[in-house]
């Protein structure tokens, strides 16, 4: 028989337990939402500006990370994730935190250098070994016969990327011309087999799944994969003109106002941009935006014809009406298929 | 308030009945009310309009269309199963009869990648199925193959207990007056064993239309062919389209509550042809 | 509603009675049908996947296994399941208790209802099941700009996910005891009473022994949902690493860093939990199943 006595002390060794285990914290505590391919960049990063901040301030200083789908993470900060700064892979993934409840300043492009992006990357193809179905170039994308892995461009910003480069290019091929560029957009997502959430998901669908002849990513995450996953199974190939994404970055006003973390927010924002940052980056093969960095690391960033949202395609605050939006273009191309 | 006439000494209704109340009310029904307060912004034309997409259609055509043929195999399979279990014995049977149950006890995440891991063109079974033209991961076949794990135990175990409660007099009277054992068991056995059975149904069914867990890692997700209504949930909330994600959960709320009526009537119906408790 | 289908149950084995009579017999073809066909479909849909999780979890070998199980991210996943669990399970306990109480020991209107009630987290999305807390609780929700005035995090942080938890797992124990307070009736407590027992007395000496197996098995599911829920606490996680990853949202990240020996090692961690799991249950039913023989007898 249970005894009356034993459940009592059981409950209260249960929440004993609980206390126990809540862990220290620290003087200060940062917390940084990211997207989610910057994992092993941050895990670089943070150990290094620590070192830098807790030489300079006598205080101790720890970084959390949170990383997922860029706008499912900006989602969860306008729910209530107390994030410090924000690091995303799109602009309308911070521009959204401004409009919903006014947590970032609406004029936090000009807060850091660059328009806050320290850093860019490129949309780029990842093929197989020695490239058996000749991918060179956007057009292959959408011939017969070959499988394109791309991740879900409603909740992906890699997604969207790779949508917004293929229209891009359609649209220098035909002179502008919409309605070929559609046609082009609906043949390259007809090859689509498999739509991953986010960028991670097509990777793995791609590379240990065996799917697909080619998969449309950032360049640092084709470059990881050839490394850590590839052992010598891929190529990377870069199309004739592809789509720059730069990765705009935010301090948090309302959530460091609150914390009284501003100080120690923006320095390690402005640490993305010093040059031991920079360097940083360029290891993980983003493209940083230092001069001298990138030429120390040219070697690992050919030169390739780009375009931006803003230089080609009008801003971001179109793209999404036009693209993204529910019934948008996407929507169209994608229930014809 | 306890019914007059039956008259009761025991203690504690009110303090039991009322924390019963408050404690549902606090964690399930005013959150759930949630859900209908926040799509009540859209108008119904509105709140249609989203419902309705092509898209979302497509999604419950998919969610419904393979729960219910999950349910199906389950019922088909599980009755087999469960048969072998009463009446048959062989080495492992208690394994397997512990076993049953793992689908309740492994979490959906895990079942997910393992599946994947199985049923990919490069997976152990994958490997043998592509060339045969079979496409598992990433296609229906997949989420349908994750619907049948989940729901499998629920038939099995409310077949089991109504199979081992049978009289065995009722099939030798059957095979006395003549009866072969394929009639005895389509018109004697299969009708006491059918509220179960649809009970085992409908539960399964229940089961798979809200999972999400384990068939994401499987679906491949392609719009109109394998995205699942919880998915679409989960892509509206990732466009920051709160509204639009509770007018989908309203659609699916409202059906759970019916197939929850439905189970709970064919249990009466289980209880009032066998004369178990439930 | 899965009460119908989880219940308490002690399978004696009974086949020979089966066996043994030919008018309960099939033809030897049909039997090895029967068992052919539902085993294999057991060992393809059932053996198969747990199988693939141990062995793609040592495909690295030993070593590789335990580093992704001491990595402190790891423990802290591990932690923060463990501690969700021992909060939401008590909660879930008493409830449970309270619920089979009212609704097996005493008649009122609305019944029906309530237990329909009492069932509708196990068939709603678990997806739904986050949804209703960011609604409530998020920063844009009813509570958020009051909760945010007074410092108090729920979502995206520890309590968000064992509210989520408790919701998942809010039936289990609740539909264990109804059908087995409601078998048991309720003389033994009535006599209690009458020879001068107060409530809590005839509680603890009267109605716990007599459902103390069935309340262990409830609580044992309980358990096994409780800390392999993925879904509704990836809603409400926020994915914070070492502080909001509970071990399911764990395997997830390691998946998603092409981690595949860590993600299903610390996988394989969770299917041993289960299978622990099963072994209790069963041996619960034993148990069960001997203290009913023994009233019998």
């Amino acid at each position: 028989m249970v005894s009356p006595r034993f459940l009592t002390r059981l409950m209260a060794s249960l929440g004993l337990l609980a206390v126990t285990l809540t862990p220290a914290l620290a003087d200060t505590t940062l917390l940084n939402v990211s997207y989610d391919v910057s994992r092993e960049l941050y895990k670089d990063i943070n150990p290094a500006f620590i070192a830098q901040w807790q030489a300079r301030h006598k205080e101790k200083l720890s970084i959390n990370q949170s990383h997922g789908g860029s706008s499912k993470q900006a989602g969860a900060v306008i729910g209530g994730l107390e994030a410090d700064v924000v690091t995303m892979n799109q602009a309308p993934d911070i521009d959204i935190l401004v409009e919903r409840g006014g947590l970032v300043a609406p004029d936090w492009r000009k807060k850091f250098p660059h328009e806050a992006t320290p850093y860019r990357s490129i949309s780029v193809f990842l093929v197989r070994k020695g490239n058996p179905k000749g991918i060179k170039d956007w057009s292959d994308l959408a011939r017969p016969g070959v499988a394109v892995i791309v991740p879900n461009p409603k909740t992906s910003g890699n997604g969207r990327y790779t949508w917004l480069a293929a229209w891009g290019y359609a649209l220098r091929q035909n002179k502008g011309d919409e309605a070929r560029a559609r046609e082009f957009l609906g043949k390259l997502f007809a090859n689509v087999p498999v739509l991953d959430g986010g960028g991670r998901g097509a990777t793995t669908t791609f590379t240990q799944r065996g799917v697909g002849d080619v998969l449309v990513t950032f360049e640092n995450e084709a470059v990881l994969i050839d490394k850590e996953v590839g052992g010598g199974q891929f190529d990377v190939v870069y199309p004739s003109v592809t789509i720059e994404a730069p990765a705009p970055v935010a301090v948090v006003d309302k959530v460091v106002d609150k914390k009284g973390s501003r100080e120690a927010a923006t320095a390690y924002l402005n640490f993305l941009f010093s040059p031991e940052g920079q360097e940083i980056i360029a290891k993980h093969h983003f493209r940083p935006r230092d001069a001298a960095v990138l030429k120390k690391y040219a070697a690992r960033f050919p030169a390739v014809p780009t375009f931006t949202v803003e230089s080609a395609l009008g801003g971001w605050a179109k793209v999404q009406k036009l693209h993204f939006a529910d019934g948008g273009l996407y929507d169209q191309i994608v229930a014809k298929r | 308030m306890a019914r007059r006439g039956s008259f009761n000494v025991l203690p504690g209704f009110n303090l039991a009945l009322g924390y019963t109340l408050v404690y549902l009310s606090l964690v399930v029904l005013i959150p759930l009310a949630a859900v209908f307060i926040k799509s009540s912004a859209l108008s119904f034309g509105e709140f249609w309009e989203v419902v309705s997409a092509p898209r979302v259609v497509a999604s419950y055509r998919v969610s419904f269309g393979l729960s219910l043929l999950a349910a199906a195999i389950n019922t088909v399979f599980g009755l087999m199963l469960a048969w072998a279990l009463v009446r048959y014995s062989f080495p492992g049977k208690k394994l397997v009869d512990a076993l049953v149950d793992l689908p309740f006890a492994l979490p959906t995440a895990v079942a997910g990648i393992a599946l994947t891991a199985l049923y990919a063109g490069n997976g152990w079974l994958g490997q043998y199925l592509e060339p045969l033209g079979i496409k598992v991961a990433f296609a229906p076949l997949g989420i349908l193959v994750a619907l049948i794990f989940i729901g499998l135990p629920f038939v099995v175990r409310t077949v089991q207990p109504i199979l081992e409660d049978l009289d065995t007099e009722l099939e030798e009277a059957a095979a006395s007056l003549g009866a072969a054992r394929g009639q005895t068991f389509r018109l004697v056995l299969l009708p006491i064993l059918l509220p179960a059975l649809m009970t085992g149904f409908a539960l399964a069914f229940a089961r798979a239309v809200g999972e999400y867990g384990s068939v994401i890692f499987i679906a491949g997700n392609l719009p109109f062919v394998s995205e699942i209504t919880p998915l679409m949930i989960i892509t509206k909330l990732e466009q920051y389209d709160y509204t639009g994600a509770t007018a989908i959960a309203v659609v699916m709320l409202v059906l759970s509550f019916i197939l929850l009526l439905v189970i709970n009537l064919l249990q009466a119906w289980t209880a009032r042809r066998t004369g178990r408790n439930r | 509603m899965a009460g119908a289908a989880t219940s308490l149950h002690w399978h004696g084995d009974t086949a020979s009675r089966y066996e043994s009579r030919s008018a309960t017999r099939e033809a030897p073809w049909v039997k090895g049908l029967i068992l052919g066909l539902s085993l294999s479909f057991f060992a393809v849909f059932l053996l198969l996947p747990l199988f693939a999780v141990f062995v793609e979890a040592l495909r690295k070998g030993l070593e590789t296994y335990w580093a992704a199980l001491v990595e402190p991210d790891a423990l802290a996943a591990i932690r923060l399941t463990l501690i969700t669990a021992a909060i939401a399970l008590p909660l879930n306990l008493v409830f449970g208790v309270a619920a089979a109480w009212a609704i097996a020991k005493f008649e009122f209107r609305g019944k029906e209802l309530l237990t329909t009630l009492i069932d509708l987290p196990f068939s709603v999305s678990p997806v739904i099941a986050g949804l209703i807390y960011v609604l409530i609780f998020g920063a844009q929700g009813w509570f958020g700009p009051w909760l945010a005035g007074h410092d108090i995090q729920i979502v995206f942080a520890v309590p968000g996910i064992v509210l989520a938890t408790v919701f998942v797992t809010f039936p289990f124990v609740a539909r264990e005891l109804i059908p087995l307070m409601q078998a048991q009736g309720r003389e033994e407590e009535e006599a209690a009473v009458v020879l001068g027992a107060n409530g809590w007395q005839t509680f603890w000496y009267v109605t716990l022994p007599n459902i103390k197996w069935g309340l262990l098995y409830g609580v044992i599911l309980c358990n096994a949902r409780a800390m392999g829920e993925f879904g509704a606490v990836s809603v409400v996680s926020g994915h914070i690493r070492g502080q909001t990853n509970t071990m399911p949202l764990h395997v997830e990240i390691l998946y998603n860093e092409y981690n595949f020996a860590a993600a299903f090692a610390v996988a394989s961690v969770l299917a041993l939990l289960a299978l622990v799991t099963l072994v209790i249950k069963s041996w619960v039913e034993w148990k069960a199943g001997q203290a009913q023989a023994a009233t019998e007898a």
